[in-house]
């Protein structure tokens, strides 16, 4: 695993085209952000509410589960509680093939990423249409999304132009960015009037009152939860709030965080299927909660703060590795400073461990976060559980990152610095040979110089210069 | 706080080893305003590279070691916002629940940053009239975010006369070291540090000047790797040269 990610790192650091294009996207989506915040006072205050909202809504996640459940059957959408992934898709499947759907339409879904849904259902023989436009270019490319809120942002518009020229052939080539969506619309068209069931992700779940808010800008989502009869919406457990009223301050927080607009050109409040006397909407609408390891992670305390995300992507726009490695090589469904903390506990520490080391914990995701996830804390604790150190957590593959050698350099590093004797010696001996051992130091002086050991230390210049110690 | 009579100066390992004279003119400079400056030949290194290793019950152990060189009730000026920061912000939860946790409170709640104890504690406003210099700041991800201290710094270079301070692009934007991130992830940490310095050459200034050491050495070693760039140093070393030449 090591080594598939060291090369994915290497890969990821010699595509110059790539790392131009998101160099560029981020640097936009970063600016963006900012000028949506020009109050700092309003931006702290905001941030202090939303990490209230979701920090009291994972309290109780249980409980608002069961309101979320009883309102949502009540309004007549039809809810499914999955463990796992497998069932989800299952669930998924069974309800297309009782209508006997051949095809499915999607909004933007991380979750349906999370459950390698297109996959499982193309091996069934139903066609998956994603209806993002993000979403389809990474599909027409047979890509996975490269950043969870634009899948397509490595991409620059003459890429785009190719792919749409190789897979439409019959087409007119064009680099235009208007004649590009305009060719995706039509092709979209086509399959939204054909569709018998639509799919969406949720981005907030209200459990007062049974509601699904959705936020989209292409109004692709709203046709996916209206024109189809069957309207599918999957979430992970932990999108539940409380009440209605606290969706706007979560919704602003979102929008300007992710994309710096003050709200999104589409909101989505799907309260029910069509009633008798409406003149649209689908006749079904099924909820399916997915848990896949989130019930264990809102088990501990301070791991829990990995769930109050409520995925802007903006930690992916402001993260210094993110931005020169990309959404691929990390090699997971989230990416980025989030997926470094999310995706160790999901899949465990030893399929995803690789991730809580590809930090230089520089801080720049926890400045921003609106709900103020503690990540590089997070990483931290995971780092200490990877090798063992932590505690009697439930983080799955605890201890998998324990390396002998490893663990031997660090007692050694501990027994020499515990006593100011045996640290005088080391210094001593090191100032004497005037470089470090150059087998430890060999991945730092492959591009850069390696420093030299001062031929006196601060102990014995501050002796010298008369600062004792007392 | 008022301006205490006496500091413990804690110099740090990269320091210590590397990069004395930073630490030396960080006392003096202290000593010249006034402060007897205590320096504890106990002390080793805070305990951060094992600590974000996630080696944390050796990172206690040296931790430990620090809670008893630095007993008295007194402030510890720390030349780096990264060890600082480890003090400040990480040792109440290294040692909670354990016999040390209140040592390590009360340590926590008297440690400054150096740049931060000269400009908010001691008002320092240096006479150091030199001549015109243009310099870039980095400030460490620590200083600008963990500790919020990195006006400190910028404060203190305006208030020496006849220097500019010149803004690199992506100024806030971390060097790429991370402590052993640089020796984890290699390739990581030199692109960032290539980007970093790059946006640093591009000012034009023939200095670049830091609270950090641990980044000066990444970006420094890049720097010297590639055979040109700016002189790098201490912000205690500008500071001080200054005074020293001027009086």
């Amino acid at each position: 695993m090591a080594a598939e990610w060291r090369t994915r790192v290497a890969d990821a650091l010699a595509n110059q085209r790539t790392r131009a294009n998101i160099g560029r996207a981020l640097d936009g989506l970063v600016a963006k952000r900012r000028a949506a915040f020009p109050d700092r006072d309003e931006l702290e205050r905001l941030r202090d509410q939303g990490q209230a909202i979701r920090t009291q809504a994972l309290a109780c996640l249980p409980d608002l589960l069961a309101a979320l459940e009883r309102n949502c059957t009540a309004n007549g959408i039809r809810v499914h509680w999955a463990e796992t992934c497998d069932q989800a898709n299952r669930r998924i499947s069974d309800i297309l093939h009782r209508h006997e759907a051949r095809m499915l339409i999607k909004g933007k879904s991380m979750v349906s990423e999370e459950l390698g849904l297109n996959a499982f259902l193309e091996a069934q023989g139903i066609e998956v249409v994603e209806t993002d436009l993000g979403e389809l270019i990474v599909q027409l490319a047979e890509e996975r999304p490269f950043h969870i809120l634009a899948p397509a942002i490595h991409k620059d518009r003459r890429q785009i132009a190719e792919l749409f020229k190789a897979r439409f052939p019959e087409l007119p080539y064009s680099e235009d960015a208007e004649a590009l969506t305009a060719t995706a619309r039509r092709l979209l068209r086509e399959k939204f009037r054909g569709a018998v069931a639509g799919l969406t992700g949720v981005n907030f779940a209200v459990a007062e009152t049974g509601t699904l808010a959705l936020v989209e800008n292409e109004g692709n989502g709203r046709m996916c939860t209206t024109v189809p009869k069957v309207h599918i919406a999957v979430t992970g457990i932990e999108k539940v709030i409380a009440r209605l009223d606290q969706l706007p301050t979560l919704l602003t927080l979102l929008t300007r965080s992710a994309t710096g607009q003050p709200i999104t050109t589409y909101v989505n409040l799907v309260g029910a299927p069509r009633r008798t006397g409406e003149l649209d909407g689908p006749q079904e609408v099924h909820l399916i909660l997915l848990d896949n390891g989130r019930s264990r992670i809102c088990a501990d305390p301070e791991l829990r703060t990995t769930l109050r995300c409520i995925r802007c992507g903006a930690c992916l726009n402001h993260c210094p590795v993110y931005v020169r490695l990309g959404g691929h090589a990390y090699g997971t469904v989230y990416p980025g400073p989030i997926g470094g903390i999310l995706e160790p506990q999901l899949q465990g520490l030893a399929a995803a461990g690789s991730l809580v080391d590809a930090s230089s914990l520089c801080g720049a995701c926890d400045e921003i976060c609106p709900v103020r996830i503690p990540i590089p804390r997070l990483l931290n604790r995971l780092r200490a559980e990877g090798v063992g150190a932590g505690s009697d957590s439930q983080v799955p593959g605890r201890g998998s990152r324990r390396d002998p050698r490893q663990t031997a350099i660090w007692r050694l590093w501990a027994w020499l610095h515990a006593d100011p004797g045996r640290y005088r010696l080391l210094s001593s001996l090191l100032s004497r040979t005037g470089t470090l051992i150059p087998r430890l130091i060999r991945p730092w002086t492959k591009s850069r110089r390696p420093p030299r050991l001062a031929p006196k230390g601060l102990h014995r210049l501050a002796r010298e210069a008369g600062f004792t110690d007392d | 706080m008022r301006k205490p009579d006496a500091v413990y100066f804690f110099g740090t390992c990269l320091i210590d080893l590397l990069y004395p004279q930073a630490g030396l003119s960080a006392m003096r400079l202290l000593a010249r305003a006034g402060i007897r400056v205590r320096y504890p030949q106990g002390q080793t290194c805070c305990g951060q590279p094992a600590y974000n290793s996630g080696y944390r019950d050796q990172a206690r152990v040296v931790a430990a070691a620090q809670l008893d060189a630095l007993p008295a009730d007194i402030p510890v000026v720390v030349p780096s916002a990264s060890c600082a920061g480890m003090f400040r912000v990480h040792y109440p939860r290294l040692f909670a629940g354990t016999p040390d946790e209140a040592r390590a409170q009360a340590l926590a709640g008297r440690v400054y940053e150096f740049t931060e104890f000269l400009v908010r504690v001691l008002d320092l406003r240096p006479v150091a009239p030199g001549p015109p210099l243009a310099v870039v700041l980095h400030n460490s991800c620590s200083a600008h975010r963990e500790l919020g201290v990195a006006d400190a710094a910028r404060e203190l270079l305006d208030r020496l006369a006849n220097v500019r301070v010149l803004e690199p692009d992506h100024a806030d934007e971390c060097c790429g070291f991370g402590g052993t991130f640089a020796v984890k992830e290699p390739q990581l940490s030199a692109a960032m540090a290539a980007d970093k310095t790059a946006a640093v050459a591009a000012t034009g200034a023939p200095l670049l000047v830091g609270q950090d050491c641990g980044c000066l050495m990444n970006l420094e070693g890049t720097f010297r790797r590639r055979g040109s760039g700016p002189q790098v140093k201490h912000i205690a070393e500008l500071v001080w040269e200054r005074v020293v030449v001027n009086i």
